[in-house]
């Protein structure tokens, strides 16, 4: 332990603890320190290099003296260079921004936020993770937020990857870089299959009825409009006359609760499948406006409706472990 | 992948940069480069100019292909070969245009601006004017800005600029360092194609009186000279040239140089020391002040006291000198030198040797012969011009007799004619006469303009005597200078008699002066004496690598110093809060990742309720510093002081 303190310093005892072992995340902001941005001369860079070196052979054989001055005014740029794009990429303070759910197989935008304290705008910044890209530019003393589009495959939580971010400002001659990885995971919904809305099983117990929304339409009165009401079934015209918005409530109002129950499903289904098929449901329902629950061997979701009701449903599902 | 056809996925802005900074390396070029090759590159230019101001496609890749062979066809059949200087470079310059029109991806621009610079450093063979420095520190911060506007596409240019300007002031000491300190090395590495010196002037190994001479209307400059002590009366400035002593009747030429052992002057006054800074003419002589004494250790004395060089001039040298400018020159005066110094073709110019043949008879010795022929030269009306009435088949008779109108050359084929139809041994002296101090730096400089003849006769007691006919005939030309002698024929801006032209001129001489000795002249002698002046015992490339190193390592510090400044200070706060952590942390009361600071100090507190003030203390600052709106010095302090005091 004592001996990872002081290795910490090092800037190749980081660069190999980044790139070969398994580096937690960070969280709160990272703050890219001199010791953690690393640099090197692009393709561009070397050919660079090569052009110099042979533009002062030149010089040497043809005693061109203004020659030198050319090929060492070039060097000089190219040396300086390297501090540039090293300027341009440390002592960003880099930290987790949102990332809203997304359904198995989209793309998950993840929030980087770079914070640039400096008196001087970063420019042209790249980020790649894995195969996502983006890139940004932050001016001097603000805020910049770009989104990291990941493609999901699975559903459940999924942490964002060891990020680089690199930049070639100013002459694209070096690349300076560093790794991050912010503590910041997505909730991954199971993909939703195409089957329809079940079929009411009028024989089943009252409370685990599975009804369809046919009875949805026989209006039977109004009441005041709570929260928790559907914008669906807000009377617009009869609260435009009255002083409060107010409520339809239709007849047959146990017939547009709906129960999805795991062990109702067929038995031939695999677990994947039936969670697609629930996420399927539960999408299904809310588009609807009705009232939903969701029941799964380890938890139960009673019965609601609206849009954080629905994210719950899906987090479930997305977090299920069978 | 886009359609590889597309005007281009790059920014316009910066590619427009680019196809300025490639117009700019190019454009002086155009002096040198076959006509068809300058039109050609100016019609690609203004192709890729009317692409980029419309936004159209470029042209596809089967269009360029024969192009580019057209290219390098036309440089075939202009130069009847691709390799070598002049057709390297016309391809070179032309490939710059076509791969212009090619700049699909990040590549293509690389591949331009690497071009740019090679063209610009390619310009260097033809000129290394200062003017032509300008161009080539315009030309690096065009294409370095477009290189910035490439990988920042979205800024304006003048920020592009900017930042160019900034790394190009910092680049500056690193290349003057690389620039004083690279170990040098005297090129060429290798052969160097020969078509690298034509067309630079000098004096001539023949002298045709009569027919016309170029060289003394040019101001071109000679050679500078500066004396380490006074400067010599400019009677006495004779800069010893190429000696002629083979005659065929209108042509004098050079004989074969003889390197002897032993060749002796006596000098018989004080010496002048001087060093000479030679432009280069592709000959081997080494100009020097009547007679040399002592000259550099890289050149050798001729049998005619001439001082040449191994090699030819090919680049400015700088060489040291002392001559003698009085003195007794007694080699090369073997019986046959002697005799080759009397030889004449048989049955030219009947009338002179009558003449010569009088003062044979009349006189008593060589030197009384001598006498006569200056006072011959006196006596007659001569008319100085360098645009003088041409000469048929005896033309020292018809210059002394007829058209008595000539110039240095006329009076120096005929002197020496008259001596040698006299029995004296005899032979031209080429060279230069004169010179003009610049009041500026105090060189003195020696223009093609001042080329001169003289005679040279044996005499006995004296030994190689220079006789001047032109000094006897026309005084003035030796006085005062060609511009006197011939006010009509002279280069124009040195018969001028504005006195602020001349003033712009000698300023613009010295400036170019010090740009020959610093910048051009630079070289392993000059880098030697200069490490030597500031104190370096012995510079020897390893010490001046050791040097060259730390020097420039320590201008990168500065400058990384520089960039790096201000580091933001809220970075303190934040170490002196992990510091607190650290501390806490080895006590067994480390933070969770979840927990906030407000929430870890009063769980602390629970925990150490004897440090409970000092915690709450430092969460505090830590707080107002890092959360709050206002940044303080003297709170920044005051935390680092705490955290520093505290002990769990």
């Amino acid at each position: 332990m004592k001996l990872d303190r002081v290795l910490q310093y090092s800037q190749a005892y980081n660069f190999y603890q980044w790139v070969f072992k398994r580096h937690a995340p960070e969280p709160g902001v990272v703050f890219l320190t001199q010791r953690r941005v690393y640099i090197l001369p692009t393709r561009h860079g070397v050919i660079f290099g090569m052009a110099v070196i042979l533009m002062l052979i030149g010089s040497i054989n043809y005693n061109l003296s203004l020659g030198y001055v050319l090929t060492f005014l070039l060097a000089g740029l190219g040396i300086v260079s390297i501090l540039h794009t090293f300027r341009n990429l440390v002592h960003l303070y880099v930290s987790a921004g949102r990332v809203s759910p997304v359904f198995a197989g989209d793309v998950a935008q993840f929030h980087i936020v770079f914070e640039n304290r400096s008196d001087f705008e970063r420019h042209s910044l790249d980020l790649v993770c894995g195969t996502a890209r983006a890139s940004c530019s932050v001016p001097a003393h603000r805020h910049c937020t770009v989104a990291l589009p990941v493609k999901t495959a699975k559903r459940g939580w999924l942490q964002l990857e060891r990020v680089t971010v690199d930049t070639r400002f100013p002459l694209g001659l070096m690349r300076a870089w560093s790794y991050v990885q912010p503590d910041m995971r997505a909730v991954v919904y199971p993909r939703p299959d195409s089957a329809p809305l079940p079929i009411p099983d009028s024989d089943a117990d009252t409370g685990d009825a599975v009804s369809t929304g046919a009875g949805t339409d026989d209006f039977s009165g109004l009441r005041p409009y709570q929260t928790s009401d559907s914008p669906r079934h807000v009377a617009w015209k009869a609260s435009a006359r009255s002083e409060a918005l107010l409520t339809k409530l239709f007849a047959g109002r146990a017939a547009s609760e709906l129960w999805f129950d795991w062990d109702r499903l067929p038995q031939g289904m695999g677990t994947e499948a039936r969670l697609s098929r629930l996420a399927r449901w539960v999408m299904l329902a809310e588009e609807r406006g009705l009232h939903y629950g969701l029941k799964l061997p380890e938890a139960t979701v009673p019965l609601g409706e609206g849009f954080p009701h629905r994210e719950r449903c899906l987090k479930e599902l997305a977090l299920f472990h069978g | 992948m886009a359609d590889p056809r597309a005007p281009d996925a790059l920014p316009q802005l910066p590619l427009a940069t680019l196809v300025a900074g490639a117009t700019l390396t190019a454009a002086p070029h155009a002096l040198w480069l076959p006509v068809w090759a300058s039109i050609a590159s100016a019609a690609l230019l203004s192709w890729r100019t009317a692409l980029l101001i419309r936004g159209a496609s470029l042209p596809a890749r089967w269009l360029l292909v024969p192009l580019t062979l057209a290219c390098v066809v036309g440089v075939f059949l202009s130069y009847r070969t691709i390799v070598g200087r002049d057709p390297g470079v016309t391809l070179l310059a032309m490939l710059l245009f076509l791969k212009l029109l090619e700049t699909r991806a990040a590549r293509d621009i690389f591949v331009v601006a690497f071009l740019v610079y090679f063209v610009a450093l390619a310009n260097f063979f033809y000129s290394q004017s200062i003017p032509t420095a300008g161009l080539m520190l315009l030309t690096v911060t065009v294409t370095t800005t477009a290189l910035v506007g490439f990988s920042a596409p979205l800024r304006p240019v003048a920020e592009d600029l900017k930042t160019t300007a900034r790394m190009l002031a910092q680049a500056g000491p690193i290349m003057l360092l690389l620039f004083f300190l690279f170990p040098r090395v005297q090129g060429p590495l290798w052969g160097v194609p020969q078509d690298t010196f034509t067309g630079v002037t000098g004096l001539s190994d023949t002298m045709s009186p009569g027919s016309f001479s170029a060289l003394s209307v040019s101001d071109a400059i000679a050679f500078r000279v500066k004396f380490d002590s006074a400067v010599p009366p400019r009677n006495r400035l004779y800069w010893r040239g190429p000696v002629m002593t083979d005659f065929d009747g209108r042509t004098w030429s050079v004989g074969l140089p003889q390197l002897r052992r032993e060749i002796s002057v006596e000098a018989s006054g004080p010496p002048v020391d001087y060093e000479v800074t030679l432009e280069p003419h592709n000959r081997n002589w080494m100009f020097a002040l009547e007679m040399p004494t002592r000259i550099p250790q890289t050149a050798r004395l001729t049998s005619e006291y001439l001082a040449i060089s191994l090699t030819p001039v090919r680049s400015r040298i700088r060489y040291e000198m002392r001559s003698s400018p009085q003195f007794q020159a007694r080699s090369g005066a073997s019986p046959g030198d002697l005799a080759l110094a009397r030889r004449l073709p048989r049955g030219f110019n009947p009338r002179a040797r009558t003449l010569a043949g009088e003062w044979r008879t009349s006189a008593s010795d060589d030197a009384a012969i001598v006498r006569l022929a200056i006072d011959f030269f006196r006596g007659s009306r001569f008319e100085y011009t360098l645009e003088p009435p041409k000469l048929g088949a005896n033309p020292v008779d018809e210059f002394l007799f007829d058209t008595k109108q000539g110039f240095c050359e006329h009076f120096a084929s005929s002197f020496v004619f008259l001596m040698r139809a006299a029995g004296v041994p005899a032979r031209v002296v080429t060279g230069y006469q004169g010179g003009d101090t610049n009041p500026v730096d105090g060189y003195m400089v020696v223009r093609q303009a001042d080329a001169h003849a003289w005679g040279e006769v044996w005499l006995a007691d004296n030994g190689w005597t220079r006789v001047d006919p032109t000094a006897a005939a026309i005084p003035v030309r030796v006085e005062l200078g060609i511009t006197a002698a011939a006010p009509a024929s002279a280069p124009l801006l040195m018969r001028t008699g504005l006195d602020w032209v001349k003033s712009v001129r000698n300023n613009w001489e010295a400036l170019t002066n010090q740009w020959n000795q610093w910048v051009l002249g630079y070289n392993p002698d000059r880098q030697f004496e200069m490490l030597s002046r500031l104190g370096m015992k012995q510079p020897s490339w390893e010490s001046m690598t050791v040097i060259l190193f730390w020097s420039v390592a320590g201008v990168l510090l500065l400058v990384a110093l520089w960039l790096l400044r201000g580091r933001p200070r809220e970075d303190a706060v934040q170490r002196a809060w992990l510091r607190f952590c650290d501390k806490l942390a080895r006590a067994g009361l480390s933070r969770a990742s979840a927990e906030g600071p407000l929430d870890y100090s009063s769980r602390v507190a629970r925990r150490l309720p004897e440090r409970e003030s000092a915690v709450r203390a430092i969460t505090a600052i830590y707080v107002d510093q890092r959360y709050g709106s206002e940044a303080d010095v003297e709170s920044l302090a005051r935390l680092n002081r705490l955290v520093r005091e505290f002990a769990p």
